[in-house]
């Protein structure tokens, strides 16, 4: 696999807090990148700042001058510690929330609302219980008003690639936490979505089943070409699955740094971590990470 | 699931039958305690009737020295003498058949025009947020109004004939479900709601795939309760002001020191609340098979 450009700007006068120990897995340094223009890229956050209104009226801001890009056919993996925003930043992307100021785009389009061409797999069930899998599945093509044979033929060969086959009358209750999963990958990889948000997916499974869903995905996604922005709070995760991975700071959330993962593909999630590479990667962004989880730990105790 | 939070306990409002407790009879000694279970039911039920049938023979028999004084009290060889009655030689407003046949109409048509009116209003009103604030006070009010209070004005308003019942039956079914319908609504899971409109659901797709299936558990759970105030509301209605039913019945029962009718009349009501209960469980069932623990034996 190669390495895709990152496209990494830092507004002036941002300090770059980075313990630079290996020179060859340095985040990119902000002077050498030059600005490219927005349209090349898949998603492009720009100088986005999210503030919501805390029910006691007071002010919240959840993402502070967050700018990233992800280029077309890149996997992106964004960690931060818990309440820094990650999953803001996906509603963002996907135009379920507006930003307070900043732009993003999405094919070098500024987000206005949903994209049809966005796909989302939530952190929790979103899988619809009142349905069974097929029509779970095939919900995304009918709502868009693909023909119903051909909607239904979809749905099957979907249900098939996530290894469902024979489950396609079982209720979400019927089925594993993990095969609930596969429902939700099918139930939005059907709509063959340019650009795939992930939250946090796997989080709930065990994990022997989290490092199965992860070969299973990276399979998937290999063969569609999708922009993938993968949040997570497992860093072995984020560097098993991604091309690059983005710290996020403690909340107000921003890019912390970015760290391109030089590992080969195709990967076996479950034993990349063994290899010295992917240790030292670890410990490399480890150390920019932990300091981060220190200040939201703090800020959690002091609550 | 979850359990209702601002509930208007008032209104009537149930929460859906919880989903957490699956019962298997398949369990060894299931069949023991199964028995066990009816046994002692059946055991509650002689004690009962049987404690109260003997207590009124010992009035009877100490010459009202001490137990239950039937005349007053009514006992249960009395209000099976009057249920036979009325089955052979009919009430005296005509045939039973017939009182049970107006009754129920009345509170069937109620509740069906409570139930679509609810369900309506109650998902407008849970999808408009605007709407709602400037209707919540109202219905609030409203709803504060013990509604029975109503009934001589539907009698003024539409006469000693059914449309009174009805249009009481209907106003009391009405709260009850338009608050389910209204809180379900409001209850739906935000991240199905995303979902769906990821996957590209249109205003009315989300309506129709999302909203209503969701609202759906809540506004059948709060079916079991509302049909049972359609009868209240049906027999209200003709206890103040009626030429025919059952609420007549106890009313005419009552008038004339008829404790046993009072009581006969009661058990006709019991029985024809115990098969409408039985059918909306069968239709609960029907509609919500997605559902973990489908609630059959689990209503009481």
């Amino acid at each position: 696999m190669t390495q895709h450009p990152t496209r990494q700007e830092r507004p002036k006068g941002t300090p770059v807090n980075i313990i630079m120990s290996d020179p060859a897995i340095n985040p990119q340094d902000s002077k050498s990148q030059s600005a490219v223009a927005p349209s090349a890229a898949g998603i492009a956050l720009e100088h986005v700042t999210k503030r919501f209104r805390t029910p006691k009226g007071q002010l919240y801001t959840a993402l502070h001058d967050l700018t990233l890009s992800v280029a077309p056919g890149e996997f992106c993996a964004v960690v931060g510690p818990t309440g820094c925003g990650k999953s803001t930043t996906l509603s963002l992307i996907s135009g379920l929330e507006r930003p307070s100021s900043g732009e993003v785009y999405v094919m070098g389009n500024p987000v206005t609302g949903i994209d049809p061409r966005i796909g989302y797999v939530f952190q929790t069930d979103a899988v619809f219980p009142w349905k069974n899998v097929l029509k779970n599945v095939v919900a995304g093509p009918l709502f868009r008003g693909v023909p119903r044979d051909q909607a239904y033929e979809r749905a099957h060969d979907w249900i098939a690639r996530v290894g469902l086959a024979g489950f396609e009358d079982r209720y979400p209750h019927q089925l594993s936490g993990g095969m609930r999963k596969r429902v939700a990958l099918a139930q939005t990889l059907i709509n063959e979505p340019r650009i795939l948000l992930m939250d946090e997916p796997f989080s709930a499974l065990d994990v022997q089943t989290r490092n199965l869903m992860g070969d299973e995905l990276l399979q998937l996604w290999s063969a569609s070409a999708a922009s993938v922005v993968f949040v997570t709070h497992d860093l072995e995760e984020a560097i098993a699955l991604a091309d690059k991975v983005c710290v996020i700071t403690a909340g107000p959330g921003t890019v912390k740094g970015i760290y391109p993962v030089d590992l080969p593909r195709p990967r076996n999630v479950a034993e990349i971590r063994f290899e010295p590479r992917f240790v030292e990667l670890y410990q490399t962004i480890w150390e920019d990470l932990r300091s981060e989880v220190m200040i939201s730990y703090e800020r959690a105790k002091q609550r | 699931m979850n359990v209702p939070s601002n509930v208007d306990r008032a209104a009537g409002m149930t929460s859906p039958p919880d989903l957490g407790e699956g019962v298997t009879l398949r369990e060894p000694g299931a069949l023991r305690r199964r028995l066990l279970v009816n046994g002692l039911r059946l055991l509650l039920l002689v004690v009962i009737i049987g404690g109260w049938e003997l207590g009124a023979r010992l009035f009877v028999a100490t010459k009202e020295a001490f137990g239950i004084d039937p005349f007053f009290w009514g006992q249960p060889s009395g209000v099976w003498a009057q249920l036979v009655t009325w089955v052979r030689d009919g009430t005296s407003q005509g045939p039973l058949w017939e009182q049970i046949a107006v009754t129920l109409e009345e509170a069937i048509i109620g509740f069906a025009i409570g139930v679509v009116l609810g369900v309506v209003f109650g998902i407008v009103l849970g999808r408009n947020h605007f709407l709602a604030d400037v209707l919540g006070p109202y219905i609030k009010a409203a709803n504060s109004i013990p509604r029975v209070m109503l009934a001589p004005l539907f009698l003024i308003g539409f006469g000693l004939g059914i449309q009174s019942k009805v249009a009481l039956a209907g106003v009391l079914v009405f709260f009850i479900v338009f608050f389910n319908a209204f809180q379900g609504v409001r209850e739906v899971d935000r991240n199905l709601l995303a979902n769906a409109r990821i996957l590209g659901a249109s205003n009315r797709q989300l309506s129709m795939h999302v909203i209503i299936p969701s609202a759906l558990s809540w506004i059948l759970a709060s079916l079991h309760v509302s049909f049972a105030f359609a009868l209240v509301g049906a027999v209200v209605g003709e206890f103040i002001g009626g030429i025919q039913g059952v609420g007549l019945m106890v009313q005419v029962a009552g008038a004339n020191f008829n404790a046993n009718g009072v009581f006969a009349a009661i058990v006709i009501l019991a029985v024809v609340a115990l098969v409408a209960e039985a059918g909306v469980t069968w239709l609960e069932n029907r509609l919500v098979r997605w559902r973990p623990n489908q609630a059959t034996d689990a209503t009481l």
